[in-house]
């Protein structure tokens, strides 16, 4: 199935444009259809002549959402890449560091101070705050703990992760113990992962954001590909490892705080679409990296389209979409080739 | 400075090192010189791989000296020492199924610059490299799928891909035929005799040693009991003394070198 050359420049770019093509076209089907008949091509066609409400359903709704599922699924599935080859594992996830944790306490203490539902800037960024403020605190002492001997190795980060996890679940149960009926509500919705439609400001600062990360890990991608040879090999090829895994730690880390603070928690994404594109393009980052990040955003996409019309006029959670269909597929996957991905 | 394809010495002088509460390595003087093949061998634990490790830059924590063209490895950019020194560790690891040539190509690791793709030219070395290993149809071959021994041959084409002044070779040979144990240390001697490089390895085959060492280095508990010519140190009785064993040495009649032969415990001809 894959082809036995090398990653070149040409290569790769055929990759991602193609991969971007495919997902400006989901992108442009997504925001089409939906409650409200009204379709983009309506918008670009007949601009003047849209009824107010379908112009509002358009351009305030419809659009920043898709716009908004697409950085997101990106950002998740370059976060699964970077973990993977950080813990070269590639069963890691963007949540298996324990960031996540921390972000889903500060979104749920922010929910709990009445963020959420407030208005003006408080009630917009109040939540995405305070969560992305939790993800950094995590961030920072998981840093800490894991650092021993002055070296971040892998067994350490896996570890703190592991055990920040399970220790932000417990607060997590807390915290909806002494919530009312009506917090808890949103505290499960927001956890389940829902993909909100930001004002046009908010996406700027953030697509800017998640592009920068993006390519600042881009940058590494050989030197994800020397991981793979262990700490010491990696180390013998001219790699400084140490570096290497502070960085890829922080990175990627930015991206699923980034993302876990505005949308929840939305799984598989960054586990599913690296294997996929593990097994049609092979391991090398410098054409996994960009074609996930595309990638992911068009999964991601698709996943948040069908949450909306799925049993419309009610939502489904997209963290729920993405599992059950992200959970079977991988499965199926992992049956298929079996043995040809488990080892390390 | 040395010109750019010949070797660099690589030494180590009043070398200790220790792991936990375990002395390692104690007082250890050794140098490999351009253009020789130098050999390391000693019982199993006696900080053979530990002296490589260090002298790759891999190890720090060490007292005393450690030099690759007289500068100290700790202090060397890993991308710099990369470009002087390669290594064959004894068991490299792979945790995604790149393919041989995708594995060779990593060689080329320290040669380019931040972002960019391997040239042709890369290409092209990477390729020699797999050839002149007998490895060249593995080239698409997943690495993962490939025997021990087709690995071990991979990595070495990795390390002359990388086209290193000095190689460290730990037990390159552990998993090969005698073809390709031949083959191998053909082009290890190639790159010592023709190409002035410095090449210092393991070995635990005694009489690959004596075929292809300029000089030998005998490791034990952590100190050199014994260096010199090869014919000099690869003596029967210093090295019954050092792997408790009985040996059978002569010359072998066709090369003029030695031949090791360990003795079974209860051969008749033993001394003890």
């Amino acid at each position: 199935m894959r082809v036995g050359r090398p990653a070149t420049l040409p290569r790769v770019l055929a990759w991602t444009v193609g991969l971007a093509a495919v997902l400006a076209a989901c992108m442009l089907v997504a925001a089409s259809v939906g409650a409200g008949r009204v379709s983009v091509l309506d918008g670009l066609w007949g601009g003047g002549g849209l009824a107010e409400a379908d112009r509002r359903i358009l351009l305030d709704l419809r659009v920043p959402r898709v716009l908004m599922a697409a950085l997101l699924g990106g950002a998740l599935a370059v976060a699964g890449v970077a973990f993977q080859a950080l813990l070269r594992n590639p069963l890691a996830d963007p949540y298996v560091l324990g960031v996540s944790g921390g972000a889903s306490i500060g979104g749920m203490l922010a929910l709990l101070l009445g963020f959420g539902a407030g208005q003006g800037a408080l009630g917009r960024l109040g939540l995405p705050a305070l969560a992305f403020a939790g993800a950094l605190g995590a961030l920072v002492l998981i840093e800490w703990v894991a650092t021993v001997d002055g070296k971040l190795t892998v067994y350490t980060v896996l570890l703190t992760g592991a055990i920040f996890n399970a220790f932000s679940a417990a607060l997590i149960y807390f915290i909806q113990s002494l919530a009312s009926l009506e917090e808890l509500h949103a505290i499960v919705f927001y956890l389940m992962g829902q993909i909100p439609a930001p004002a046009p400001t908010d996406l700027v600062v953030l697509t800017g954001a998640v592009v920068l990360v993006v390519v600042a890990l881009a940058a590494m991608a050989r030197d994800f590909n020397a991981l793979s040879l262990g700490e010491e090999g990696a180390m013998q090829i001219g790699v400084d490892v140490d570096r290497t895994r502070r960085r890829t730690f922080w990175l990627g880390s930015l991206l699923t705080g980034l993302a876990v603070s505005v949308a929840g928690l939305i799984g598989f994404v960054g586990l599913v679409v690296p294997h996929i594109l593990r097994i049609l393009l092979g391991p090398d980052h410098r054409l996994l990296l960009p074609s996930s990040f595309f990638a992911g955003a068009t999964f991601l996409v698709l996943a948040d389209l069908v949450a909306r019309i799925a049993a419309a006029p009610a939502e489904l959670p997209v963290g729920v979409v993405t599992a059950m269909i992200g959970g079977p597929f991988f499965l199926f996957l992992l049956r298929r080739g079996r043995g040809r991905y488990g080892f390390s | 400075m040395a010109s750019p394809d010949s070797g660099v010495t690589v030494e180590a002088r009043s070398l200790d090192f220790r792991f936990a509460d375990r002395t390692v390595l104690r007082g250890v003087e050794l140098r490999a010189d351009p253009g020789e093949v130098v050999g390391l061998v000693g019982p199993n634990g006696s900080g053979k791989s530990t002296l490589i490790r260090i002298l790759s830059g891999v190890l720090g924590g060490y007292a005393g000296t450690a030099r690759v063209d007289g500068r100290e490895v700790r202090e060397l950019p890993r991308r710099e020492l990369a470009r002087l020194v390669a290594v064959v560790p004894q068991e490299p690891t792979f945790s995604f199924p790149f393919t041989a040539l995708e594995v060779v190509l990593m060689g080329r690791h320290p040669h380019l610059a931040g972002l960019a793709f391997e040239s042709e030219r890369d290409l092209g070395l990477a390729h020699a490299a797999l050839e002149r290993c007998g490895a060249a149809r593995l080239a698409g071959r997943a690495i993962h799928e490939l025997s021990s021994g087709e690995r071990q041959r991979v990595v070495f084409a990795k390390a002359l891909a990388q086209q290193p002044r000095a190689l460290l070779l730990d037990e390159p040979a552990s998993f090969l035929d005698i073809r390709h144990q031949v083959e191998l240390y053909d082009a290890v001697r190639e790159r010592a005799r023709e190409q002035g490089g410095t090449v210092l390895t393991v070995l635990h085959d005694l009489n690959l040693a004596a075929e292809y060492c300029d000089r030998i280095y005998l490791l034990s508990d952590g100190r050199i009991e014994a260096e010199g010519r090869t014919a000099d140190v690869l003596d029967a009785a210093t090295l019954t003394r050092v792997f408790e064993t009985e040996v059978y040495v002569d010359t072998n009649s066709v090369t003029g070198n030695l031949i090791i032969v360990p003795l079974p415990s209860r051969s008749p001809g033993r001394v003890r």
